[in-house]
């Protein structure tokens, strides 16, 4: 019933979902969550240059999301600037440059994803994204946790924040390219901001909050997929998903906040 | 007191000079301090006692020479309000991370957490419900980790009352005494001043002032620092 490009892309679809929480959560903590979903607007020119040239979405793609990546640094290190309207600015353009120049035909799965098969060689580059993110994440933890609490206190300990900060950057925007392709441009940086959400209204401490976001994120994938495949094949598993992503958040509400 | 002459001082600074931009925070400054010290630097909002810290810490460019001795080990206790108290992190969580990272062993972060008073339950608290006392020593034992010989503590008791206050100091003095610490302490507290440090560095615009707190704790020269009136008395407890 499935063959092996089908489990193939749901495996890697469920390791991101694990990856996207993680990111997410320090995102969320690091109060950069709304950079996500520039930095996956941002794919789109890239996207759009790629199908219209016909070549691997993802090379445009990550191409122009480096881009973003090294925008957003910038914009971090200097916050002299409105970040928020720099951010508003970037975030816009990307979608009307990516409208333009996507042909119209695939200008709906560039914005939302498809479900696609995935070659062994895609599998493989897909695992090992995602392994690199979570290796990234786990390597670093210690020192991002110290430099989201006194980002002094981190210094005077010995963190290098500012190559911190750009590794962080760096496994974010990697994060959002390995969405990209199932949850398309508008939605790719929504696993990592609604899981987390969801995880930190339900948890106090770190090692909750992490595991919480990480099953929220995976939860939403699993069922995403599952209700795509057996009940409504019509949709594209990408909105379905971050709809389903938002349901847990809403659920989430029912819980008292422990504290603000 | 009277102090030997030929200790070699655990810091030296001359003529530091440290800039904002355009404008100086701090110009022509220098100290020393010896091994066991309590400096207390004290000064109006906007001296340059913070930025002096920073630079003490090498976090802050600055001109001229901070020399600290080859075995001072520096522990750091910044203003609380530099910390983001919002984040899901428990007490254990922030101790843990240093400990790691300095490949300290757990039973090190279990026998700090101990010896400043934070209880196995304390630890297992997330930073965000601390009581002010619990979260400063919180931020102590946190500074501690790693075996410091000098402490560099930053407006320790800001915004606590007078019964925290007064564990904190209690606590920072045992520490020097048992740990041979040295400290250097931002405070605008002057009685806990009086009370506590061997020597104090005044910072204000355009007038600096060294010296032991007799000489520098009077009237006069406090009424030039802050540029206005102090109420000042001594005070002394007993411990």
């Amino acid at each position: 019933m499935f063959h092996s490009g089908e489990i193939y892309a749901v495996v890697v679809a469920l390791l991101f979902a694990v990856a996207a929480g993680l990111v997410g959560s320090f995102a969320l903590m690091k109060r950069m969550l709304l950079a996500s979903d520039v930095i996956s607007h941002v794919a789109l020119p890239g996207l759009g240059v790629a199908f219209l040239f016909g070549f691997n979405p993802l090379i445009g793609g990550a191409a122009t999301l480096l881009l973003g990546t090294l925008l957003i640094w910038q914009l971090q290190k200097k916050t002299g600037l409105a970040t928020d309207a720099m951010i508003g600015v970037v975030f816009a353009a990307s979608v009307a440059i990516g409208a333009v120049l996507t042909p119209k035909e695939d200008l709906v799965e560039a914005l939302f994803g498809r479900f696609q098969d995935l070659s062994l060689t895609a599998f493989l580059v897909g695992i090992a994204a995602v392994l690199i993110i979570m290796l990234v994440v786990f390597r670093f933890k210690d020192e991002l946790i110290l430099g989201l609490f006194a980002p002094e206190l981190a210094a005077a300990t010995g963190v290098k924040l500012e190559r911190l900060n750009l590794y962080f950057l760096l496994v974010f925007s990697l994060s959002v390219l390995v969405g990209l392709r199932f949850l398309g441009a508008l939605l790719a940086g929504s696993l990592i901001i609604i899981p987390a959400t969801t995880g930190r209204r339900l948890a106090d401490d770190l090692s909750h909050f992490l595991l919480v976001s990480c099953v929220a994120s995976v939860v939403a994938v699993g069922s995403g997929f599952a209700v795509t495949h057996y009940l409504l094949p019509q949709f594209s598993p990408g909105p379905v998903i971050v709809i389903i992503s938002a349901a847990l958040f809403m659920l989430s509400l029912l819980k008292r906040p422990a504290q603000v | 007191m009277r102090r030997i002459r030929n200790v070699t001082p655990i810091l030296s600074v001359r003529d530091l000079e440290i800039k904002f931009g355009s404008r100086t925070a701090i110009r022509d400054l220098s100290f020393t301090v010896d091994p066991g010290d309590s400096l207390a630097i004290i000064g109006p909002n906007g001296a340059g006692k913070t930025a002096l810290l920073r630079a003490l810490l090498n976090l802050l460019p600055y001109e001229g020479a901070i020399e600290w001795a080859p075995d001072a080990k520096l522990g750091y206790v910044p203003q609380k309000i530099a910390a983001d108290r919002r984040l899901p992190l428990r007490v254990s969580d922030l101790l843990e991370a240093k400990a790691r990272l300095l490949k300290i062993s757990a039973q090190d972060v279990r026998s700090v957490s101990a010896r400043v008073g934070l209880t196995p339950e304390l630890l297992e608290t997330s930073v965000g419900i601390l009581s002010g006392g619990e979260f400063q020593k919180t931020l102590i034992a946190f500074a501690l980790l790693g075996d410091p010989n000098v402490l560099l503590f930053d407006e320790p008791t800001a915004s606590l009352d007078e019964l925290a206050e007064e564990h904190i100091y209690e606590l920072l003095g045992d520490l020097q005494r048992e740990r041979h610490l040295t400290v250097l302490l931002v405070s605008h507290d002057l009685s806990v001043v009086y009370q506590f440090a061997t020597k104090v560095l005044c910072l204000s615009k355009g007038k600096q002032c060294f010296g032991p707190p007799r000489e520098i704790l009077t009237p006069e020269t406090l009424e030039a620092v802050y540029s206005a009136p102090l109420k000042f008395y001594e005070h002394h407890h007993e411990r």
